[in-house]
């Protein structure tokens, strides 16, 4: 299969995964709107209500339900989305469990969005590093291009027979899902080929093979179910990158476990997720204009997440800042936990700090990467870490 | 019953076995036992409507004996038997006694 050359247009990152969602046709939608998701939703809605999609679209009166709905109908046998945001992925919660211990391929893309109290609508990872622990699969998009290229490569990572889990595509709330910018779309034949058919692993509609989900496990064989669930996420990795690779096939575009940037001579470095490392770039430019090496890693599958590969990224440098757009008060933040787990088994390897910034929606500024640089050259020079963990762009 | 490791389930713990829970023996759950008495039994099978779980076996029409592989000691049976002139025919003893 030959590279078509794309559409390009000037669209919102909602725009954009409302369109993915279009072009892959999914047999249900259960939704239900929140903020910075509800355009998404909205326009997909308007999808199905002009006959542009078959999709059944089901509107039910809280996000519970609607991830309730989505698990019906993914055990019925059906190709299963929904999205949400912030407060709304945190009411799914119990239902995350629910569909990934199922084992039921549902597409969610999660427009990043604060959690309450004090009440915030804006951009921040609380939300999705609060379901970090729910069996998804994450995927996480520094813009609208990544965003509408993770929600395709979505379907085939969660359908995929050796899978067969739920997947979450992260873009930040209103940086991304409410910003016009320039990307390029697949035709709809590519993305209807790319996806393929769906096929059901184990559907509760088909009555010539009746089948119970959802039985009452006791201790005898609960902790074998969950001990099978980590194996497959053990096998993601491998799915991500093959999936990716077709992808590349299609669309030129290259994707990974994460994206490194000017990395691979660099002495200090950024670890940050999503649209603030689109800002962070430009300053690793402007650093390395200045004969500094300083480069940059942005985590793409968060879960499962690649130990490994980001530990072997990361170990020849010597200083590293983690930022975090999430918090856990009282403890680091959920990426820089991570970073340190993956640099932990090498006897050489960076200092690390941790900063958090951007919650609630504020401005992660390129002043703000450019001070955590600073600090960075100096740990580097010093080897001395004054604090692990700080708030940057707080006011006194 | 040998139990299964991990690698041998079912990928989301579905049932693909159609009335498998017979095969699930849940009777030592019991803390009190029905004990049926045949001649208080004027064979109204409310027992045998009442029970939760399939504990009370019928022939041609007629109540047998309690399946105690089953019965989980409820004691809806006994409460709901009518038995005869104020007698029950199903009365629950002590497990153990």
């Amino acid at each position: 299969m030959g590279l078509k050359s794309g559409k390009i247009v000037a669209v919102t990152g909602n725009e954009a995964v409302a369109e993915a969602l279009r072009q892959i046709d999914p047999d249900v939608c259960a939704a239900y709107p929140i903020t910075p998701q509800t355009d998404m939703m909205q326009r997909f809605a308007a999808f199905v209500n002009d006959g542009m999609v078959k999709t059944e679209m089901v509107l039910v009166e809280s996000e519970h339900s609607a991830m309730s709905a989505c698990i019906g109908a993914a055990a019925g046998g059906g190709r299963v989305i929904t999205a949400t945001s912030g407060p709304g992925l945190a009411l799914m919660w119990e239902m995350l469990f629910v569909a990934s211990g199922l084992r039921l391929p549902i597409v969610m893309p999660v427009v990043n969005r604060a959690l309450s109290a004090p009440l915030n609508i804006h951009g921040d990872h609380s939300d999705a590093m609060g379901a970090r622990d729910s069996g998804w699969i994450q995927l996480w998009s520094e813009n609208a291009q990544d965003a509408y290229d993770n929600a395709i490569q979505a379907f085939r990572i969660a359908e995929h027979m050796d899978i067969r889990l739920p997947v979450m595509v992260c873009l930040d709330g209103f940086i991304i899902s409410h910003s016009i910018e320039r990307i390029e779309y697949l035709d709809d034949e590519t993305v209807k080929n790319f996806a393929g058919e769906y096929k059901p692993l184990i559907p509760l509609l088909d009555v010539e093979h009746p089948v119970s989900y959802g039985p009452l496990i006791l201790p005898d064989y609960y902790m074998e179910f969950k001990r099978a669930q980590h194996e497959v996420m053990s096998k993601v990795k491998g799915v991500v990158l093959d999936v990716a690779a077709e992808f590349e096939k299609i669309s030129g575009r290259g994707y990974g476990l994460f994206e490194t940037y000017r990395l691979e001579d660099a002495e200090i470095g950024l670890v940050i997720l999503n649209s603030a490392a689109g800002t962070s770039k430009d300053v690793v430019d402007s650093f390395r204009d200045r004969g500094i090496k300083a480069g940059l890693l942005r985590p793409r599958l968060f879960r499962p997440f690649p130990y490994g590969e980001v530990g072997e990224a990361l170990k020849h440098l010597k200083a590293v800042c983690v930022l975090d757009r999430a918090d856990s008060f009282g403890a680091y933040g959920p990426l820089f936990t991570e970073i340190a787990s993956s640099l932990y088994p090498y006897r050489e390897r960076p200092a690390l700090i941790n900063k958090i910034y951007g919650l609630g929606g504020r401005d992660y500024l390129p002043e703000h990467a450019e001070l955590v640089l600073n600090e960075l050259v100096e740990i580097a020079k010093t080897g001395k870490v004054k604090t692990f963990k700080e708030y940057i762009g707080v006011r006194e | 019953m040998k139990l299964k490791g991990w690698k041998d389930l079912t990928p989301g713990a579905v049932l693909t076995k159609p009335g498998s829970a017979a095969e699930f023996k849940t009777g030592s759950w019991r803390s009190f036992k029905p004990v049926w008495i045949p001649e208080n039994c004027i064979q109204c099978l409310f027992c045998w409507m009442y029970c939760p779980d399939m504990a009370v076996k019928v022939k041609d029409g007629k109540r047998e004996e309690f399946d105690y592989d089953y019965c989980k000691g409820c004691g809806i049976c006994a409460l709901e038997c009518p038995g005869k002139k104020g007698n029950k025919a199903i009365v629950m003893e002590e497990e153990g006694k």
